[in-house]
């Protein structure tokens, strides 16, 4: 029998509040262990938590941009369960009444060529608002087996974004994480960095018979933190999934954790020893309100997102929708390219040279670029210094590698080099006759009808002038001079 | 003058430190030499914070000399139920578990209390993290009725009680989760208020159950309680459900009188079994208050049969979730040689919470376990609604609602202690009260035969503590019952 998969995620997002969701410490990351931490967070007795607006604000921004409804009246409940990195021995979180329901994303599902194959609508459910927990460090390596717990995380602003189960196959799960991940950066929410873990993915996967309307029994692949391991954890679940099904075995409902080593899912618990989380409303907050006025000001001041920017990249500047694609996956990028490409007049080139020169240079836009010493201004000025025929482009590689390293501007690296693009006829002609008078040999062969032989001597000008030749003017004049 | 410092008011005490005919450290010494002395028989405090308390009535006194920032409390001593949090200082609530914690941060009405330039100085004895109605579910030690000591002083704020009767402090502060200060005022014959929900913060309070709990004064006189809770009242960034409204001059309600004022009588609470004294001494009362021109109406709460029932399935079951917290981990007790962390939670748990305590959590988890939820706790909500309902609904011909607080006088030691049904029944006419959010206060109103305090319970409308103390303050001034004293 043939077996469709049905996948849906759930996706924890940490907020990029300066403070936790419900005290005023500091949510940063790497900070001294337990440095950032309060009677509240830290669950002392008697403490009650006092919601961050800046925390719903940043939920609300999210459910806009994907099209949810916004909750006026939202609820904090409390989920009971007994973990020695949880202060208070429960969570809060949202139930029964989050803060936006429905919405949806279309994510680029790419081909085997790396190419976009089709675009891919997935449906959201729900976006809630909880806190997260805090760090558990086992350390075995003492004389005494011992705990540390680490509470710095503890209480800080986590959106848990769940999708129906819409999605077929790994690649459009992990299409859909990336959509999401640039629209979590775009709305400036999260910083998206999936190894500390201010982004990770709890996968549900079950199998169905393919034509069938009713959902198979599903597993939960818990915290996944890459977008390769997430497609190799459900390809492995599906895989597995189907080897049960197909021998006539059952699938046990149950929560599994993927190993990134043998590239496995195993068991962490099934659904008997399953915890009974005894939500009820949380009664230390009031139900959380939000007026439409509130809610009509964050959408005034939505930004722009990934998809209509790309749409736009394609109608104003002429890009292909695969470079527009490119160029608009990051916020940083995106206006580096556009940056660029007013400065210099040509969107295409500015395109080409980001592309290929500068995406080169960095492997992490988002934390490198705002950083390189080459910024739109110097780069848009190396492409005029070739549209005004001062360099060639193939010295502008050279000057661009030195930008990349000196920060120097483009203008006073070809002046210093003295790399001027030579165009004079007269001084190009004095170096052509001699090159013809040197290569004898050549000059019957191209007389013969050899026509490569052109090459070898646009390279001995080029050789001659130290590459500095205008190439137009240099194939001009050969071609006047060998006849 | 010594001892007779330990029976003022706080209008007295105050005029005395205002006058300089007494210092703030000779008012401090002489109840604490007082506790010293009496309270080995009371048993009201768990702990006495002698020198931080020498400091803060030094510091009550440059004020008085200054003259400037002097209130009402300023130089006041005020004792401190032990479930609310007081940096530096041991903050139990009377639970083994939390044996080894110190509060290291104060609670916003400790705050509010200091800035006031009250002393603080110590922390009394209650029910185990308030869960009780004698003060016998302490796990450090049992509380005694100053009027007869082989009586319980009542619960949870047993210490609170008994210690503004025994003259160890003109003033202290309780808790009132399901009447926890008005019935223990009720035993121990002194005013008791429970404000609205909301009025007063609870940051700092060590919950029971959160949606119930509110903090409030035990005074000897109704003007003294309406004076401490105007500085515990107000809005607190800390508390989202303390709320944001102005805080009355309390106090000044005590003199207007209750001529005109219609007093709601609701049949449901004067019931069968109820101690013939009690009944009594309350109408009693009500025939005084209707002499100085007050209107008695009947009225009808007719969700009452269901209080008890509805208060221990949304107090337990939020109480099953804040003592969560205490899993041996911190704060004190923790099992010895634990196998692993599941054994920690169970010993350590097992070990440091009392019998009382132990029933409620497994009560509360049960009503909130799934496939259990929609049977109790949504139809206690359901409930809860209901009762406050009926409220409204009397309210609607009616300024204040007067009723007994307890079926009976304080009872004996152990008497109901094995029987948590009959325990819980003591406080029938309390309970509602805090499942609708409503303020009460408790007054004294006469004496059983057996020489033990009776209480008439006044309630009123969401935020109308003032008409509590209108009340309260018409019936004190017609009688003498506040102004008897133990003899210890």
């Amino acid at each position: 029998m043939e077996y469709e998969a049905v996948i849906g995620l759930e996706v924890h997002a940490q907020m990029l509040t300066k403070t936790k969701l419900f005290c005023s410490c500091s949510a940063s990351f790497g900070d001294d262990p337990n440095a950032n931490t309060c009677p509240i967070c830290l669950g002392f007795p008697g403490v009650l938590p006092k919601l961050n607006r800046q925390a719903v604000e940043y939920a609300i921004r999210t459910g806009l941009a994907l099209g949810c409804r916004i909750n006026g009246k939202s609820v904090f409940s409390r989920k009971n369960y007994f973990y020695p990195d949880l202060p208070k021995g429960y969570q809060i979180s949202q139930y029964d009444l989050p803060l936006c329901s429905g919405g949806n994303l279309k994510a680029r599902v790419l081909g085997d060529d790396g190419r976009v194959a089709y675009e891919k609508e997935v449906r959201i459910t729900r976006i809630h608002m909880e806190e997260d927990a805090g760090k558990s460090l086992h350390e075995a390596s003492r004389d005494i087996r011992s705990s540390l717990i680490d509470l710095n995380r503890a209480c800080t602003p986590l959106m848990e974004i769940v999708s129906e189960p819409d999605i077929r196959s790994a690649r459009e799960a992990s299409a859909y994480l990336k959509e999401l991940r640039q629209v979590l950066l775009y709305l400036g929410v999260c910083d998206g960095n999936m190894e500390e873990g201010s982004l990770r993915c709890d996968a549900n996967v079950s199998l169905r018979p393919k034509g069938s309307e009713k959902l198979g029994t599903r597993t939960e692949t818990k915290n996944v933190n890459s977008f390769r391991f997430l497609e190799r954890a459900i390809e492995y679940e599906i895989r597995r999934q189907e080897m049960i099904l197909s021998t006539g075995g059952t699938i046990v409902q149950e929560t599994r954790l993927f190993d990134a080593n043998t590239g496995e899912t195993r068991s962490m618990r099934s659904k008997e020893e399953a915890h009974d989380y005894r939500y009820f409303p949380e009664p230390d907050l009031l139900p959380l309100v939000v007026s439409e006025a509130q809610i009509s000001d964050i959408s005034a001041r939505l930004p722009e997102l990934p998809e209509a920017k790309r749409q736009r990249f394609i109608s104003d500047y002429s890009l292909s929708d695969y470079d527009a694609g490119i160029l608009s996956s990051d916020k940083v990028l995106a206006s580096f390219f556009e940056k660029t490409a007013k400065l210099c007049g040509d969107a295409k080139v500015a395109a080409n040279w980001i592309q290929t020169e500068v995406l080169c240079e960095v492997k992490d836009v988002e934390t490198e670029l705002p950083k390189a010493k080459v910024t739109p201004e110097t780069l848009a000025a190396l492409i005029t210094l070739i549209q005004k025929g001062t360099i060639s482009g193939k010295i502008a590689k050279d000057v661009f590698g030195d930008m990349w390293t000196s920060g120097k501007e483009p203008e006073e690296i070809v002046k210093s080099k003295g790399l001027v693009q030579v165009s004079d006829e007269g001084e190009l002609a004095k170096v052509i006759d001699n090159v013809i008078a040197a290569n004898a040999k050549q000059v019957e062969q191209y007389k013969g009808g050899k026509q490569s032989v052109f090459g070898f001597f646009v390279g001995a000008v080029m050789k001659a002038t130290q590459g500095k030749a205008n190439p137009a003017v240099v194939n001009r004049l050969l071609k006047e001079k060998l006849g | 003058m010594g001892a007779d410092l330990c029976h003022l008011s706080i209008g007295e005490l105050g005029a005395l430190l205002r006058e300089k005919k007494v210092s703030a450290s000779e008012v401090l010494e002489a109840h604490l030499k007082r506790v010293e002395t009496l309270d080995p028989k009371v048993g009201a405090f768990l702990h006495v914070n002698a020198e931080q308390a020498m400091a803060q009535a030094r510091h009550a006194q440059e004020l008085l000399d200054g003259g400037r920032g002097v209130t009402a409390l300023t130089g006041i001593p005020v004792g401190i139920k032990d479930v609310i949090v007081m940096d530096g200082t041991p903050s139990t609530a009377a639970s083994r578990i939390l044996s080894a914690f110190k509060g290291t941060y104060d609670a916003t009405v400790v705050r509010k209390l200091h800035a006031a330039g009250a002393v603080c100085f110590g922390k009394l004895n209650m029910d185990e993290f308030a869960m009780g109605s004698s003060t016998e579910n302490s796990s450090v030690k049992k509380t005694l009725n100053p009027w007869d000591l082989d009586c319980v002083p009542g619960g949870s704020s047993g210490g609170s009680a008994a210690a503004v009767a025994a003259g160890f402090c003109p003033v202290s502060i309780g808790s009132d989760t399901g009447g926890s200060i008005r019935q223990p005022a009720a035993f121990c014959g002194v005013v008791g208020l429970k404000p609205t929900y909301g009025r007063v913060s609870r940051f700092g309070v060590i919950a029971f159950a959160s949606s119930l709990d509110q903090l409030g004064p035990f005074a000897r006189t109704v003007a003294d309680a309406a004076h401490l809770l105007e500085f515990m009242s107000g809005f607190d960034d800390l508390d989202s459900t303390s709320v944001d409204r102005p805080v009355p001059n309390y106090a000044a309600a005590a003199d207007r009188g209750v001529k005109g004022l219609r007093l709601g009588v609701p049949k449901e609470y004067f019931i069968d079994g109820m101690d013939a004294e009690v009944e009594a001494a309350v109408r009693g009362a009500l025939a005084e208050l209707e002499k100085q021109g007050a209107k008695l109406v009947e009225v009808s709460l007719p969700h009452t049969k269901y209080a008890v029932a509805t208060y221990y399935i949304v107090a337990t079951a939020e109480a099953s979730s804040n003592l969560a917290r205490y899993d041996g981990v911190r704060f004190g007790h923790r099992a010895k040689d634990p196998k692993d962390i599941f054994d920690l939670y169970v010993r350590s748990r097992g070990e440091g919470f009392g019998p009382e305590v132990k029933r409620r959590i497994m009560l509360g988890t049960f009503c909130l376990s799934s496939g259990y939820y929609d049977a109790y706790y949504r139809k206690a909500q359901q409930l809860r609604w209901l009762i406050r309902q009926d409220f409204l609904e009397a309210f609607k011909t009616c300024d204040a609602i007067v009723s007994p607080v307890t079926p009976t006088a304080a009872f004996r030691f152990g008497e109901k202690a094995a029987d948590p049904i009959q325990m819980y029944l003591s406080d029938i006419f309390t309970i509602s009260c805090n499942l609708a959010g409503l303020p009460g206060v408790s007054v004294p109103c006469g004496f059983t035969s057996k020489s033990l305090p009776v209480g008439l319970q006044v309630l009123a409308r969401h935020f109308a503590e003032e008409t509590l103390v209108q009340v309260g303050g018409a019936y004190e001034r017609a009688t003498d019952w506040h102004k008897r004293r133990p003899a210890l």
